[in-house]
């Protein structure tokens, strides 16, 4: 604003050396802001990574509850997943975050704020993953179960060696949506002003009054999907060795 | 000896009796038909058997051993741990649709449980299913996956799988139904060699020439009964109306 009072208020000289001060103050903060976005490029892999290390788990777990015999389990499970689909990203990673001062008086630390987004990400990623993981397991035909128990294998056995390998093929598409979409997700982590990516891009766009952190960042996440999509394309092709 | 005793056995679903108080034995080496039209209890009898399902009413024996019976309250109970492990490996089963495990190969299927259920030791297991394969006649397959092979081929190694546990009692549940008759020609072929070999077997099937061939007993059911049972001759030429419709030989 103040810089499109300054040129309209200029005279033709002095607009014409703004504008290439302006354009060398870019020139110049370019590679310095390529190395801002790439310590952010960092932080959204390792919140990437590590919401897969603990939602992939989580989320046969929770996959379990949500088919137990048991209907406490079951009917806990099937809340868990409703609020967790049910409501923003974004709202339960504030939740998380600022949950433990509000509701339990808890002094947080700054150390905190990576944490409670790992956690966020985490809990809501295993709601959709657990219902990837049940459609897996309830697609697979009874004669499997049963050929396994009449060979002797007991139930977990079974279920590791024989059922959860043929699972793995059979959500695969879905999982790579999922962790398509956990890509882009994380920039959600904005919210809790974590210094990823998206945050850094949106920062010197603003200070910096330029479209380019945007293109960057644009960049970044088609190239780390591209990334994704090959690596799961050659998951599946290795899985294809079965029908 | 009596490998296998199921006494007064019935089954209900939905409370639907399906099979109303059936009485049977096999002796050692024995081999024993099951012949009987659809919806009639047969295939729902070997899967009381083989634990499949629970029974309602009754006990099942293997080699003296009580497997399975029906507490007071009507629930069926079992042995427990070490001693259920022992009963399960007594008996083997052949499904209609072969029920192999996709992910494995043909050699995999064979030996995973004897190693990993069992705990025999490797060398021993692969010479064993090296030794199956071949009397299969599918020594070259061992590498394959089961959807590289044809259904006969799959029957097959399954009855290979079932044998590598060393049961001595083999259950076949209509093992040919999903095979052409040139398939089906393989399978029996094999069954054949088992007869030969005095395996203990139940079949269940619809090939009425093969059961009359190579069975000791033959055991007819309908209606969730045994109507008929016997020797072969004496089941398939009996006097009764209901195998003569069966066998589609009224009148003849």
């Amino acid at each position: 604003m103040r810089r499109r009072d300054a040129l309209s208020r200029s005279t033709g000289k002095h607009r014409k050396e703004l504008r290439r001060g302006t354009r060398r103050y870019i020139i110049m903060k370019f590679s310095v802001m390529l190395e801002q976005l790439s310590s952010g490029m960092l932080k959204s892999m390792g919140i990437f990574a590590l919401t897969l290390i603990f939602s992939l788990p989580l989320g046969l777990l929770i996959a379990f509850g949500r088919m137990s015999k048991n209907t406490i389990l079951r009917t806990i499970t099937k809340v868990y997943i409703s609020v967790m689909r049910g409501t923003p990203l974004m709202l339960q990673l504030l939740v998380v975050y600022f949950g433990p001062y509000y509701l339990f008086g808890m002094k947080i630390g700054g150390g905190y704020r990576f944490t409670a987004i790992i956690i966020g990400f985490a809990l809501n990623y295993a709601a959709y993953f657990a219902e990837i993981y049940r459609s897996g397991i309830e697609s697979m035909p009874a004669g499997q179960y049963e050929a396994a128990q009449v060979l002797g294998y007991g139930r977990v056995q079974c279920f590791f060696r024989i059922i959860f390998p043929q699972v793995v093929k059979r959500i695969l598409p879905s999982v790579t949506n999922e962790v398509i979409t956990l890509v882009k997700d994380t920039s959600l982590s904005f919210s809790l002003a974590y210094a990823e990516m998206f945050t850094i891009a949106k920062q010197i766009a603003a200070s910096q009054t330029t479209f380019m952190p945007f293109v960057v960042a644009a960049v970044f996440y088609y190239v780390f999907n591209l990334v994704v999509a090959v690596v799961m394309e050659r998951i599946e092709k290795c899985l294809n060795y079965y029908q | 000896m009596k490998l296998l005793e199921m006494n007064h056995i019935k089954k209900q679903f939905d409370g639907l009796e399906v099979i109303h108080d059936i009485s049977l034995s096999v002796n050692e080496g024995e081999i024993l038909s099951i012949i009987g039209p659809s919806g009639s209890g047969k295939s729902t009898l070997l899967r009381c058997a083989t634990m499949l399902e629970q029974i309602d009413g009754g006990e099942i024996l293997y080699m003296g051993e009580k497997a399975a019976w029906v507490e007071a309250d009507g629930r069926q109970n079992f042995p427990k741990g070490a001693r259920l492990k022992q009963i399960h490996s007594y008996f083997g089963l052949v499904f209609q649709n072969f029920n192999l495990f996709p992910h494995f190969s043909v050699m995999k299927n064979i030996t995973d449980a004897p190693i990993t259920i069992q705990k025999r030791p490797k060398d021993e297991v692969y010479k064993q299913a090296e030794d199956l394969l071949q009397k299969m006649g599918l020594s070259d397959k061992a590498d394959a996956y089961p959807c590289q092979l044809s259904g006969g081929q799959c029957q097959r190694v399954a009855i290979a799988r079932a044998l590598a546990l060393n049961p001595k009692i083999l259950f076949f549940d209509e093992p040919t139904s999903a095979l052409d008759p040139e398939l089906t020609g393989e399978v029996l072929k094999v069954i054949r060699s088992l007869a030969d070999l005095k395996m203990t077997m139940v079949i269940v099937t619809h090939e009425m020439s093969f059961a009359r061939e190579i069975s000791d007993r033959v055991i007819f059911m309908d209606k969730g009964v045994v109507a008929l049972e016997g020797k072969p001759d004496e089941v398939f030429d009996a006097d009764h109306t209901r195998i003569r419709e069966f066998l589609g030989k009224f009148g003849r």
